[in-house]
């Protein structure tokens, strides 16, 4: 079995006028990698109307129920999260109500606000009384600001994971750009974050890192943008490691982390 | 497959595995890797990078699976000494990176180096980048190179081969496109930073500008080596085109070069 924690589709209303094409091929190349499950969201409409990272609540909720009917025109390959912008809260609740009602299994924190905000308070207990892990947009060290996103590192998750100790948190893509070795050192004590291995960087000397800061209990195999790039990170991983330990990073850890019986 | 884009030696801005030339092999005998050209990773940072051709030299005499492509520094005094040393070690190309020898990418160092690895008939090579920008060390300042120097290299020194590592798709075929057929002949890119799907900009690019410009180059062991042949996996090719990108294509450079 092989999950990808962090996947992303598109819909006819977002901004790329090749989303069904890439959705396709996303399914397509999964097939060719044997990956199980796409956990994915949409990103409002891609900035077709509203920004990617500040997404406006009307896109979300038409990204959301679009996350949902390619879960059920794919029931065997897609699971969704849904996505929120933490400036909207009662918006942001109500499509985790929704959300959760109609089978998503995760929630998605993009770069609307920094992930140690106050404001991300209230989502995180939504998601945790649901069992949702809580998949976060991570700069790895952000140094400097980045245009049209408000990113966070992983100081600020690990805040926000310490205030929220039962719920789950998934560190988006250590390989997505920044200093992983950062990352790696503030998260070590944090037992309830984990690490999502995806993102378009295949650095040597990373996965070992990884390894040495979290062990494989609590790292999660995920693709996002590139499939090429996550797939190369797990064969690397599976030159480096048991069968046991890879099987935990390929789905083991994964089925952990979501809610009962998500991937059944 | 031969890798043309790999290192050896340690990396000055974070602990990176497999810099020995034991590691490499290993790595590679367990890839399927015949063949890898190697640079003096630390060299590229080097004042004189010269310093470090007679280690090279001797890793390729002692391991002819690593074929070697020195750094050559076009602003140092008598640099074509260096570059015919090259030429008679065997050296299956030269490189500089000018962002790291603080030259100007089109500058009349730059263009003499590359008009005069046309007249020693060598490919000469240069890196669009090292690391991700987004992740460099703050002291890790070097620009990347420019497309507009590519350019540059290709309209002014009709006879030489170049090899462009680490370049992405917008960067490739900028330059693909900006050059006549003649000049874009003489590009060879490898697919180390080259997207697979869903966005699939390697398929693109083998359709637009066809698999003789491509080469397997994967940065190893600064970057996994296992991206580049997942990007393979992940194509439909045919065998032919399969074996023209991972082994076919750089064999002809080497050939011509060595005949």
């Amino acid at each position: 079995m092989l999950i990808d924690v962090h996947a992303h589709f598109f819909h006819p209303e977002g901004a790329r006028v090749d989303g069904d094409e890439l959705n396709r091929r996303r399914l397509a190349a999964g097939e060719r990698m044997g990956i199980t499950l796409h956990v994915a969201s949409i990103l409002g409409s891609w900035g077709r109307y509203s920004p990617t990272y500040f997404p406006s609540p009307a896109d979300l909720t038409i990204a959301n129920a679009a996350q949902r009917a390619l879960q059920r025109e794919h029931p065997r390959r897609i699971r969704g999260y849904v996505a929120v912008n933490p400036n909207f809260t009662t918006h942001a609740l109500a499509e985790i109500a929704t959300g959760a009602a109609e089978g998503m299994i995760g929630l998605k924190l993009a770069a609307s606000r920094r992930a140690d905000d106050p404001l991300l308070d209230p989502l995180c207990e939504a998601a945790g009384s649901r069992g949702f892990p809580v998949l976060h947009h991570i700069w790895q060290h952000r140094r400097r600001e980045w245009p049209g996103q408000e990113a966070s590192d992983g100081v600020e998750l690990c805040r926000l994971a310490a205030r929220h100790p039962g719920v789950n948190f998934i560190l988006a893509h250590i390989g997505g750009g920044g200093d992983w070795l950062h990352t790696l050192r503030a998260v070590r004590a944090h037992r309830n974050v984990h690490v999502d291995l995806s993102g378009s960087g295949t650095d040597g000397g990373m996965l070992e890192a990884c390894l040495r800061a979290v062990g494989a209990e609590r790292l999660v195999w995920g693709a996002d943008v590139t499939l090429c790039t996550g797939w190369a990170k797990l064969r690397h991983l599976e030159r480096l490691l048991s069968a046991a330990d890879a099987e935990l990073i390929r789905s083991g850890n994964a089925v952990r982390l979501f809610p009962a019986g998500a991937f059944a | 497959m031969i890798d043309v884009n790999a290192f050896l030696g340690a990396s000055p801005w974070r602990p990176v595995p497999g810099v020995e030339p034991a590691a490499l092999l290993a790595t590679m005998d367990q890839l399927g890797i015949d063949t890898a050209w190697v640079t003096h990773l630390p060299s590229l940072y080097w004042k004189d990078p010269a310093e470090s051709h007679a280690e090279l030299f001797a890793v390729a005499r002692r391991y002819p699976r690593l074929r070697p492509v020195p750094v050559i520094h076009p602003g140092l005094p008598d640099w074509e000494d260096d570059l015919r040393r090259a030429v008679a070690e065997g050296a299956v190309a030269v490189r500089a990176d000018p962002g790291q020898l603080g030259l100007a990418p089109a500058g009349r160092e730059m263009l003499e180096l590359v008009q005069a690895c046309g007249e020693a008939d060598l490919p000469f090579m240069s890196a669009v980048r090292l690391e991700d920008v987004r992740g460099r060390h703050p002291l890790d300042v070097a620009p990347e190179l420019p497309t507009w120097a590519v350019r540059s290299w290709a309209r002014s020194a009709p006879r030489t081969r170049l090899v462009i590592t680490h370049a992405d798709r917008g960067f490739i075929e900028e330059v693909h496109f900006s050059l006549t057929p003649d000049e874009a002949r003489r590009c060879w890119w490898d697919i180390a930073w080259i997207w697979g799907p869903p966005e699939d900009h390697l398929a693109h690019l083998l359709a637009t500008m066809g698999v003789g410009h491509f080469l397997f180059g994967s940065g190893q062991p600064l970057r996994l080596a296992e991206t580049p042949i997942a990007r393979l996996d992940l194509l439909d090719l045919s065998a032919p085109d399969r074996h023209a990108v991972a082994t076919g294509n750089a064999l002809n450079l080497d050939r011509r070069t060595h005949s």
